[in-house]
């Protein structure tokens, strides 16, 4: 049924099609609307059979979650930035254990200094905790993997993370199709999990594993990964033949096909990027874009593909990985080995810093002159920067870096262009 | 003829007195049928006060739910010397999550029971006293706040023994520990430090809140029965001994622990909703330095000369404890 609602709605009322049967809810900006959602739907009894649990933290509601999957139950929950980050120990502990748990993740920056504004620090900072993550670049398409995830996680037994750009998805009205319940029991068959706590049956789970098999169980993660690579487009083909719309899927080419340049990106941001592609197109660049889906597991093959034909690839990334330059960039490189080609990583809209058209035409205009550094951060304030660091030169007790940039700025809140 | 009154007094186990009870008064271990829930060729050392705690409280817990339980453990010494892969010694559903977060997880199973039709298996979390007062404690605190059905045991043997006897949150005062050196002016662990948390559960007003001893095993069997009676958040705290830990001998694990309930320093109370209700009474009460003295961790109290300030504030918490708990009647 076609609806025009919040992505945080959307993403609650296809969730609560899945059927989670433990909710674990803790509020922190911008993922609050979709466990709001869910516990409305929950007390309303529209979603029914479920415990929707009101935690005290997000490693509790991690480790609530840990406990629910381990005794049977479909488990979900949401966090983002902060949250992602004090839940961690329990985000690598049932990836771990090969718990099906789903996760939102509304992607926000992270403190200090504090922010609440989107971009990929986050989700990127577990990026190797053993889950699979997923980032959605539509609000349709954040809903459709959610329904997805739990296939996928329940298909391996292993944790799925949906990335969800905060605010820019999570709080836009879009016009969204939220497939019925009877289309989405169809395609989500019930949980049957592969491990269960059950005294008809005893079980101990998490037990202590030496030198002698820790290696084999850390690569058993790794290959429930690279089976993820065959599942993740299998599932998303079988959505498409099942509700009439392709969602997911481990990458999608947007004019590639002959393109000198091709755009890598995660998530939201590919929108902007293929508006400025067609843009380009018609003033005769050859240039095209990828938007990477899955990036754990990472489709190293794929993505070769689609980029082996260009001259030159332009990665845009939302996190930074401080003293070398991207995330992503270093999966785009290892696909990439052993061909030759200029490679551009553009650090672009850290703590929800906007990335317009305009600067996006020119970065690309001068990606395809190769007049480029090897790494770039777009719209940086050159002049804001040299400024702090003059004055921090000038006296040892300097005081607080932020601070002291907002003051000169003028301003006490996070610039948006 | 005058006739001297005799008292029965009992002053070890109540192992030979279980003959003089009934069968069905009998204590669970005693019973040939009970379930070994945790096994025996686990890896605890020798006179391990938490090893007995345990296998008392799960054997106990197990009968009193027909044996349809499961059990999370936190990180520490229970899970370590129970379970290194591919071996286990527990006989039951159990899972080992993480260090701070048993009560969590153990929420979470009661959630997935209750939700899948399945409330007639009851969930136990366990913990020693660093995964429970220290890291562990605010998920301890969420879980109780919610009033999960979870029965939540602390095995409190009073620091971090198996990372190597550090303070914990439990440690006693003048305690030795490897990051409370006996040196300088004030050796041992500091006073007016630590928490209470058998108190501090009361406050959050939960249906059931006990202390217990491996001193009493019989008492602590019967809480446990009478814990897992109720639902709701439970709460039970029983005083274990560390030879390791606490430099006493092996074989003296009990009398140690027994000592630690009669001279006042550990009480045994049970309480409802937040009000106290019951106390174990001390027949006989024993000054702190017969429990003291036993254990290498105090031994800097007793050197030359007898550090008597130090031993009499001890003896004052004691004091204290008794005519709070009421525990001479």
């Amino acid at each position: 049924m076609l609806k025009q609602i919040e992505g945080s709605q959307a993403m609650a009322e296809a969730i609560s099609r899945c059927r989670p049967e433990v909710i674990c809810a803790y509020p922190i900006t911008p993922q609050t609307h979709i466990v709001e959602g869910l516990g409305e739907r929950v007390k309303t009894g529209e979603l029914q059979n479920c415990e929707f649990i009101n935690v005290e933290s997000e490693f509790a509601a991690m480790s609530v979650a840990i406990g629910a999957c381990a005794a049977g139950a479909r488990t979900y929950t949401a966090t983002a930035s902060q949250g992602l980050l004090f839940m961690a120990e329990a985000v690598y502990n049932a990836a771990g254990l090969g718990l099906p748990i789903v996760m939102t993740i509304g992607n926000r920056a992270i403190g200090a200094p504090i922010n609440i504004w989107n971009d990929h620090s986050d989700s990127m900072s577990m990026r190797d905790a053993g889950w699979i993550q997923l980032y959605a670049e539509t609000n349709q398409e954040a809903l459709d993997l959610h329904i997805q995830a739990f296939r996928l996680a329940e298909e391996l037994s292993c944790p799925v993370m949906v990335c969800v750009d905060g605010f820019i998805l999570t709080h836009a009205y879009d016009r969204v199709d939220v497939p019925a319940q009877d289309r989405v029991d169809a395609y989500l068959p019930p949980f049957r999990p592969r491990q269960i706590l059950d005294p008809a049956q005893p079980v101990s789970i998490g037990a202590m594993v030496g030198p002698e098999a820790f290696m084999e169980v850390r690569y058993l993660a790794h290959h429930k990964q690279l089976r993820a690579l065959r599942l993740i487009p299998r599932l998303s083909e079988e959505f498409r033949r099942h509700f009439g719309r392709g969602s997911g899927g481990l990458l999608r080419t947007y004019r590639t096909e002959d393109a000198e340049t091709i755009v890598v990106a995660l998530g939201s941001v590919n929108g902007t990027i293929q508006e400025v592609v067609d843009e380009m197109r018609t003033a005769g660049s050859r240039i095209g874009s990828v938007s990477i889906c899955a990036f754990r597991p990472f489709p190293l093959a794929a993505l070769r593909q689609a980029l082996e034909q260009a001259k030159r690839v332009v990665v845009i990334e939302k996190s930074l990985a401080v003293g070398l330059g991207g995330h992503l960039s270093d999966g785009v490189r290892k696909s990439l080995s052993g061909i030759v080609l200029n490679g551009y990583t553009v650090i672009a809209g850290l703590g929800g810093r906007a990335i317009t058209r305009q600067s996006l035409r020119q970065l690309f205009k001068d990606a395809e002159a190769d007049e480029l550094d090897q790494v770039t951060f777009l719209d940086l304030n050159a002049d804001l920067v040299a400024h702090e660091l003059e004055r921090e030169a000038q006296a040892r007790e300097s005081g607080p870096t932020a601070e002291a940039i907002l003051r000169r700025i003028g301003t006490v809140a996070s610039q948006i262009n | 003829m005058e006739m001297q009154p005799i008292k029965f007094y009992q002053t070890a186990t109540f192992t030979v007195g279980n003959r003089l009870l009934g069968e069905d008064e009998r204590s669970v271990q005693a019973n040939m049928r009970r379930t070994n829930s945790l096994n025996s060729g686990h890896r605890a050392c020798q006179g391990c006060g938490e090893a007995l705690g345990a296998r008392y409280a799960i054997d106990a817990a197990m009968r009193a739910c027909d044996s349809r339980l499961a059990a999370v453990n936190a990180t520490g010494c229970l899970e370590v010397f129970s379970t290194p892969y591919p071996e286990t010694s527990w006989q039951i559903p159990w899972i080992h999550s993480l260090f701070g977060n048993a009560a969590a997880v153990a929420a979470g199973m009661a959630a997935a029971m209750r939700v899948k039709g399945r409330a007639d298996v009851r969930v136990i979390a366990q913990g020693g006293d660093g995964g429970t007062t220290d890291i562990g404690f605010g998920c301890l605190s969420g879980m109780f706040e919610r009033n999960d059905d979870v029965l939540y045991i602390c095995y409190d043997n009073e620091a971090y023994m198996n990372t190597g006897v550090q303070r914990s949150s439990a440690t006693p005062p003048a305690a030795r520990t490897a990051t409370t050196a006996a040196v300088g002016s004030a050796p041992g662990n500091v006073f007016g430090t630590g928490k209470n948390v058998p108190l501090i559960a009361m406050a959050h007003g939960i249906p059931y809140v006990a202390t217990a001893s491996v001193a009493n095993l019989r008492d602590l069997e019967a809480k446990v029965t009478k814990a897992m009676g109720i639902r709701g958040a439970r709460y039970i705290h029983i005083h274990v001994p560390c030879p390791l830990g606490w430099g006493s001998a092996p074989a003296d694990t009990i009398k140690v622990a027994r000592l630690a309930v009669e001279s006042g320093l550990f009480p045994l109370f049970e309480a409802e909703h937040g009000e106290v209700t019951g106390s174990t009474r001390i027949r006989r009460k024993l000054p702190v330095e017969e429990y003291l003295s036993l254990q290498k961790r105090f031994a800097h109290l007793f050197g030359k000369p007898r550090d008597t300030a130090r031993i009499e504030m001890i003896q004052a918490i004691a004091d204290r404890n008794v005519e709070r708990f009421g525990l001479l009647g």
